[in-house]
């Protein structure tokens, strides 16, 4: 029973560090974006509160908060407020398997992983697909045309790049033999990169397919279609205000930190380092246990840079486009990886 | 523990069944069911099918339900005009559904020693465990999943199209 | 002190799920309190950029939307199928006797739903611009 008491306190210890740093990485996430496509329209971006702009997020949420919290006549009321709930809670509930570092185990308890599941790849994409009811109600309950086109847009797009997001996981899997994310990333970390899944791994395909699926499912520029303020106004984010709009905007961006840890964990070797072995040993046991870390957010900013890079240049696609790209190009690529991948493992043995 | 868990998810599920029947307008019967079929998840889970537990999440939850919701949403269903039914569904239909579910729950308690009983907690299943079975001991059942889809592909095709 | 139950792996992953549905709804209640609210008939009409909004916003779409959520159900099985193969593929060979045997059964498998995605391609159902799709 001590046990059980102690996995209990230290497990609310990790969740209630994890959620904090999250949402913390969310603010900072929306300041780093808003810089960074500054720079590349060639303005500043925020610069007056704090230094740097530091401080930007806290005045936004401050502002968002005081805000006329707006609930429409026409809405459905409890679907209406549902709707947030579940977008935010899908986006937060995902951080829970996945794993930031090598694994240390302290009175039994994983210091680095909130939750280390045999099948975590499988919660990842459960947490997905349930996470589209968020959209898909947000823009019903509204009751406003733009909001419903928005939404009904967003669930088709979310639900056909759901197919080739799960189908390109598939040859990650097959080399790794596991749905455990700490087993899918040890295998990836005996040669450094060499033994990356994207590059020792031959799974680049898949790579490129994951990260344009990812993008198209945290509806992310170029797939912003929900949202296309010129043809939708707010898309299904419409009739929502204060808060309750604050809430789809932390879900986006929370999501898309998971999909940068994911793309990390499954393609990039998630915390081992590119030069594997090659590189000394360095420091005391805390080092050794940082270090990991270190190299697993250094990924996932890269991820995040990503997004915001490919967010200050391209344009956004068509929906007809957007709908043939993901089925006819994505989903037949995505099946095709699956028998070479397998086909090459078999021949190898 | 996993007694109160079990008994906690199976109220959960019988009421939103319930909650189901009961709720006028479409989409909230639709998202009883999904409350349903996410609390049977669990109760898989608590039987230590890992891998059926997500897979009915991420199969029913996520995708049947989604097509539920998104029917609703494209057909602009209204909330249901309540009739008060006929005396015989009354008179007929509970004594039934009583009997029905009396004759089923007889046959599985005097059949339990053929049918083995499952445990709750005691262990888990790996998914390896399952890939055995499924993909060398019951390869026939599994391919023939495939001409089902198949058909399905078919079967929706042929809903959807236009009449000439 | 004895070693933590693999089940015991899932009492984090409630705690998580408790606090993200937790941390939502208290946003929405906080941010219901503390903004103020001073309503009046126009700001709380739908809000269709400065125009009366005219008639009920839900409306019938195309069945195109249907027909998406229909091939996504049925793929997304194929999918779930594909995960537990993945898992068990390298450990194949040594239970069965044959190298190959794992790939053979998933290409078969693969074979029937490709021709079911064939078919509705030709059908032009994927097709989203012009109009000589079947529906």
């Amino acid at each position: 029973m001590n046990t059980l008491l102690l996995f209990v306190l230290l497990s609310l210890l990790k969740v209630a560090i994890v959620t904090v740093i999250l949402l913390t990485s969310v603010a900072y996430t929306v300041l780093l974006e808003r810089k960074v496509v500054g720079r590349i329209q060639n303005r500043w971006g925020p610069s007056r509160v704090g230094p740097f702009g530091l401080f930007q997020p806290l005045a936004d949420g401050i502002k968002l908060f005081l805000k006329e919290d707006i609930i429409p006549s026409g809405v459905y009321r409890p679907l209406y407020l549902l709707a947030p709930m579940i977008a935010l809670g899908c986006a937060l509930i995902s951080i829970s398997v996945i794993p930031f570092g090598a694994a240390l185990r302290v009175h039994g308890v994983d210091l680095f992983q909130i939750a280390d599941l045999n099948i975590g790849l499988l919660v990842l994409l459960a947490v997905t697909s349930v996470g589209v009811y968020g959209i898909a109600l947000s823009g019903w309950a509204s009751n406003n045309k733009y909001s419903l086109m928005g939404s009904v847009r967003a669930t088709a797009q979310m639900i056909s790049y759901e197919l080739a997001l799960g189908l390109s996981l598939v040859g990650v899997v097959l080399r790794a033999g596991s749905l455990r994310l700490r087993d899918i990333v040890n295998i990836q970390s005996t040669h450094g990169m060499r033994s990356w899944n994207i590059f020792g791994g031959f799974q680049f395909v898949a790579f490129f397919i994951y990260l344009i699926a990812a993008y198209a499912e945290t509806n992310r520029t170029p797939f912003d279609l929900p949202e296309a303020e010129t043809e939708l106004t707010g898309g299904y984010h419409t009739e929502y205000s204060s808060m309750k709009f604050a809430m789809f905007f932390m879900a986006e961006y929370a999501n898309m930190i998971t999909v940068g840890c994911v793309a990390t964990l499954l393609f990039l070797g998630g915390w081992s380092s590119p030069f594997g072995h090659l590189l000394p040993v360095i420091g005391g046991p805390i080092v050794q246990a940082l270090l990991p870390v270190a190299w697993f957010v250094a990924k996932v900013f890269f991820f995040l840079f990503l997004y915001i890079w490919v967010r200050g240049t391209l344009p956004r696609f068509r929906y007809d486009q957007l709908m043939g790209f993901g089925w006819k190009v994505l989903m037949p690529l995505a099946l095709a990886n699956i028998i070479v991948t397998s086909l090459v493992l078999a021949i190898r043995g | 523990m996993h007694l109160v868990l079990f008994l906690i998810f199976a109220g959960l599920c019988l009421a939103g069944a319930l909650n189901l029947l009961f709720q006028r307008h479409p989409i909230n019967s639709a998202l009883s069911l999904i409350v349903v079929m996410t609390s049977l998840a669990v109760l898989y889970l608590l039987l230590g099918a890992e891998f059926l537990a997500l897979a009915q999440i991420i199969v029913y939850s996520g995708a049947i339900m989604v097509l539920f919701v998104f029917v609703i949403m494209l057909l602009n269903v209204g909330a249901e005009e309540r009739t008060h039914g006929s005396r015989v569904a009354y008179l007929a239909g509970i004594p039934g559904v009583l009997a029905l579910f009396a004759i089923l729950a007889s046959i599985f308690l005097s059949l339990t020693k053929n049918l083995g009983s499952a445990q709750l907690g005691g262990f888990i299943v790996s998914t390896s465990d399952l890939s055995r079975v499924l993909f060398r001991d019951l390869l026939l059942p599994f391919e023939v999943t495939s001409v089902l889809i198949l058909v399905a592909i078919l079967g929706a095709v042929v809903l959807a199209r236009k009449e000439h | 002190m004895n070693k933590p139950a693999y089940m015991w792996n899932y009492i984090p992953l409630l705690m998580q799920i408790l606090a993200a549905v937790g941390l939502a709804g208290f946003i929405i209640a906080a941010s219901w309190f503390i903004g103020r609210h001073r309503n009046s008939k126009v700001k709380l009409a739908a809000y269709e950029c400065g125009m009366v909004a005219q008639g009920d916003a839900r409306g019938r779409f195309s069945v195109r939307f249907y027909m998406v959520a229909m091939l996504f159900i049925l793929f997304d099985v194929e999918a779930v199928f594909m995960l537990p193969w993945a898992v068990i593929y390298r450990k194949l060979p040594a239970t069965t006797g044959s190298r190959f045997f794992g790939f053979w059964e998933m290409l078969v498998y693969v074979g029937f739903v490709l021709v079911g995605f064939f078919y509705i391609w030709k059908k032009g159902i994927l097709e989203w611009s012009k109009d000589k799709a079947d529906l």
